[in-house]
């Protein structure tokens, strides 16, 4: 069970070379082997997904994956959205709506949404909304978040 | 004072290290060599502990030490931080269970390892023998034995004016209830986490991952541990939601310290969501048998009040807020000649209690509400006519209640009820929903509205000091004694400084929860923050203010009279060279800066109307709220954005309460809610949009902002307003008497 293993974790990009156990999660390991802290755990069973990142283009609760699946894959993490200075269009409209209050469930609804509207950028209102429903936030009821999303929506589809 | 800031809803300070994943949260916190601490905890709700034997465990590798409660026997049971009654000090919480096991989830030992994942293998070892007792689970059960001596009701919480038995030997009529609010709490994002390291080369004991008040617990933690006040220092970093529960003394803050001082190393603990679920603070729970003296108009003569308070295991820093406040707020905003309240404070085998948003109040208010819809049926009348006859009046105000809580006399300081009524029932459009909802109904479909009011109290005292400084590199530095759980203090103080002193708020950067950078400090609970802390930072910039223009009068050979300061810089009225103030303050030596103190003996209480509009599935016995409006007066709205924030987010939390959230047992004692599958919060779709009302018609005479706290309005009447509806949607007045009204209750309610 501890016997170590060598993976690669490329997040954001950057390429982490890390020994981990196979029963080590993947949020354990972006957060404690390669210091990327912005990605939160809220529960660890994969309900409230605070720890969401983008993995080859999915959005993906990174409490229910090993670190050793996504090895060689393409990890995403909310570290990796703003450009320099720059925000990116999703992380803009939630400062805008309000869309966070505490923070903490923010990088996982931030990658949520990111990683939905790339896919499908002209999703409906009604698809939007089941998809935030798949995270929790305790702070801000929800409405703020929702107006974020639907604003970053049309910024991104004119990009 | 000029408004440049205050009253506009100026972007938060606090979003972009939280948005880029920069934020500091209690599990970020990292330091070299650091062993992690895990808690063995008890599978037993009741019982006698026979033996613990942690051999296996310490063989792991990577195991340092198992404790037990004799590696603990030193340190006292943890202290009450409010309303702690004589009666009560029996039943703290030890930090470490030594011979009998009270809940499940009760800490009996601790492992220190090298990491999380050996800390969690080692304490799947260490093996307990825990022999059963029988498990007391329903506080409204005849009181048992705690203990030799001691039974499972420490106190009873009475108040009262007025003579109750003469208003109930005059009344027209009598109307009764028996009400039950379910067991919820708080549930931040972010579970508990505490870090503690001791540095013996300055003999400082650091906690990081605090939160609320951090600087009683700095005081408690070091009367605890017998050291020195000033050798032990508290950080909080960013808290991911707060709720009341959230920063309180609990047994693993002080066994991360006890543990650092010990082996001296850094030692960090942070919860699992289960061991939240069972081990963080619980609330709400109550059972009201509620009766009400009315004459033959409907208003009220009396009001007399039973109920018993499940408080769980222990009496944790809380101690009787919970119960104090529900008998103290009962009343609400309605005129009740006489009163009496009895609470029992009960204790029994489940998780222990504290204060959860709008303490006593979600409860209390439920009770109240429930009781005018009771008496408008009773008399015949509108439930909001019903409301408008009992109201206190505008021209009452000030209004002593005649009842003290938090070690205040009640006395509400301002407010216009009435008309609060009428611009909420305005804002729904309230006799067209009526319409709409009738001719559905007609049709069918059950549909239905209800209205609730409410009085908060908010802006507890008895001070707050705040130190304002310029830096001479530039910039203003707040430092405060408040805490920040996330929402958004650092802008709403900054608004208000920025104001005072003529800065631009963003270049402002306030402090709060760091022990070690100012002496006293009350915290984050109470809604008190913008009120006690925004006057105090407004008393300090002023002083500020005076003290740079008369220093830059001197530097700019001019009198002070003939200066403003502008953008941060000071400014000649009428045009000329100005001075930045970073520039004064580097012109003196003892640099640029003042304090003050903000005091205050009495709370101030806004006050709210809430309607609701709900649609009842008979199938599934599934509501969902069609349409919610919610008004709430709070005296000044420094940044209306993040008061609207507050509100829509406790009705998120209100709804919770209403229709989902229930920490339920089994009659062993047994917690069964202790996941998210099975502790149910609301996601984006059960929590609806909302019209928000803010309005500053009674603003508080007791600071000069007029400022009222706005944190718990949108969650207090939320579980009273909701049985309302859905009372008038099945047509059944008086149906709901229990929350939540999850889906089998309300198919319960429909047979």
């Amino acid at each position: 069970m501890s016997e170590k293993t060598d993976i690669t974790l490329t997040i954001n990009g950057n390429d982490h070379a890390i020994k981990v156990e196979p029963r080590r999660t993947l949020v354990d390991a972006i957060r404690e082997d390669c210091g990327q802290t912005g990605t939160h755990i809220g529960c660890e069973h994969g309900i409230c997904g605070a720890c969401t990142v983008i993995v080859d283009g999915e959005p993906v609760r990174s409490c229910l994956m090993f670190a050793v699946q996504a090895a060689g894959k393409k990890i995403r993490t909310v570290e990796g959205l703003a450009t320099d200075d720059t925000l990116h269009p999703m992380q803009q409209a939630f400062m805008d709506h309000h869309g966070l209050q505490c923070g903490f469930c923010t990088p996982g609804f931030l990658m949520l949404a990111v990683g939905v509207l790339e896919r499908e950028p002209n999703i409906s209102d009604d698809d939007l909304l089941d998809v935030l429903s798949s995270n929790l936030c305790r702070c801000t009821g929800y409405q703020g978040i929702i107006k974020a999303v639907r604003a970053a929506a049309i910024e991104m589809r004119g990009k | 004072m000029t408004e440049k800031f205050v009253g506009r809803s100026v972007p938060r300070l606090e979003d972009r290290p939280l948005l880029t994943g920069q934020g500091k949260f209690a599990a970020d916190v990292c330091f070299r060599g650091q062993w992690t601490m895990r808690v063995v905890r008890s599978p037993i709700a009741h019982g006698t502990i026979k033996s613990i034997d942690a051999s296996a465990a310490l063989a792991l590798p990577g195991v340092h030490a198992v404790w037990t409660a004799d590696d603990v026997a030193h340190i006292p049971p943890i202290p009450f931080r409010l309303t702690g009654l004589k009666a009560l000090e029996p039943y703290r919480q030890p930090v470490l269970a030594s011979n009998t096991v009270r809940y499940v989830g009760e800490p009996v030992a601790v492992v220190f390892a090298d990491d999380q994942y050996v800390a969690e293998d080692a304490a799947d070892l260490v093996e307990l023998d825990i022999e059963p007792l029988p498990a007391l689970t329903d506080a409204t059960d005849e009181a048992g034995i705690y203990e030799a001596g001691l039974t499972t009701e420490p106190s009873v919480v009475r108040k009262g004016y007025g003579d109750i038995d003469v208003a109930f030997r005059n009344a027209h009529a009598v109307v009764s209830l028996e009400l039950s609010v379910g067991r919820h709490t708080g549930v931040p994002m972010e579970t508990r986490g505490a870090i503690a390291r001791y540095d013996a080369a300055r003999d400082v004991l650091e906690m990081h991952g605090a939160a609320k008040v951090p600087h009683w617990n700095r005081d408690t933690m070091a009367k605890m541990l017998g050291r020195k006040r000033d050798s032990v220092q508290l950080y909080e970093g960013h808290v991911g939601g707060g709720f009341g529960i959230r920063g309180e003394i609990y047994p693993e803050d002080v066994l991360v310290c006890a543990a650092a001082l010990k082996f001296k190393k850094p030692i960090k603990w942070i919860e699992d969501r289960r061991e939240h679920l069972i081990a963080a603070n619980h609330s709400r729970q109550q059972r009201h048998k509620i009766r009400a003296a009315i004459d033959a108009d409907g208003l009220i003569l009396g009001i007399d009040n039973e109920f018993f308070h499940d408080n769980g295991a222990y009496m944790r820093t809380h101690a009787a807020t919970v119960p104090d406040l529900a008998a103290a707020m009962l009343p609400g905003p309605y005129k009740v000649p006489a009163y009496r309240a009895v609470g029992h404070i009960r204790l029994t085998n489940k998780t222990p209690c504290g204060t959860y948003r709008a303490p006593g109040r979600y409860e209390s208010t439920f009770v109240r509400e429930r009781l005018l819809d009771a008496i408008a049926a009773k008399v015949g009348v509108d439930t909001v006519e019903i409301r408008r006859r009992n109201l206190i009046g505008k021209t009452a105000m000030p209004y002593t209640l005649g009842l003290e809580t938090l070690g205040t006399h009640i006395v509400y300081d301002s407010g216009d009820y009435a008309r609060l009524l009428d611009k909420a029932l305005a804002a729904a459009d309230w006799p067209k929903l009526q319409t709409d909802l009738r001719a559905r109904r007609a049709k069918g479909e059950k549909v239905g509205c209800g209205v609730a009011m409410f009085v908060e109290k908010s802006g507890l005292g008895p001070f707050d000091t705040v130190r304002v400084e310029v830096k001479a590199t530039g910039g203003v530095e707040v430092i405060t004694g408040v805490a920040s759980i996330g929402q958004g203090v650092e802008t709403v103080i900054a608004q208000i400084c920025a104001d005072a002193l003529g800065v631009d708020y963003k270049t402002i950067n306030v402090i709060h929860g760091q022990t070690d950078r100012i002496d006293k400090g009350m915290g984050a609970f109470a809604s008190r923050v913008t009120v006690m802390c925004g006057e105090a930072t407004r008393l300090a910039a002023t002083k500020l203010r005076d003290k740079a223009l008369n220093h830059a009068a001197q530097l700019m050979q001019t009198s002070a009279d003939r200066l403003d300061i502008i953008d941060g810089d000071v400014v000649r009225i009428g045009g000329g060279p100005s001075m930045p103030l970073s520039e004064v303050a580097r012109a003196l030596p003892e640099g640029l800066n003042a304090e003050d103190t903000f005091e205050s003996a009495h709370m101030v209480y806004p006050y709210g109307v809430h309607v609701a509009a709900v649609r009842v599935d008979p199938e599934t016995g599934g509501v969902a709220i069609e349409r919610y409006v919610m008004a709430y007066d709070i005296g000044k709205a420094v940044n209306p954005k993040l008061v609207e924030g507050q509100i829509a987010g406790g009705l998120a939390q209100g709804i919770g309460g209403a229709l989902l959230e229930e920490f339920l047992y089994d009659d062993s004692g047994e917690p069964l809610s202790v996941t998210f599958a099975d502790y149910l919060m609301p996601t984006a779709h059960e929590v609806p949009p909302s019209t928000i009302l803010i309005t500053e018609d009674a603003p508080s005479p007791l600071n000069p902002l007029g400022l009222k706290g706005a944190g718990e309005g949108g969650t207090n009447p939320v579980g009273a307003v909701i049985a309302s509806a859905i009372d008038d949607a099945i047509g059944i007045p008086g149906a709901v008497t229990v929350l939540p009204v999850t889906p089998q209750r309300l198919k319960a309610l429909l047979k």
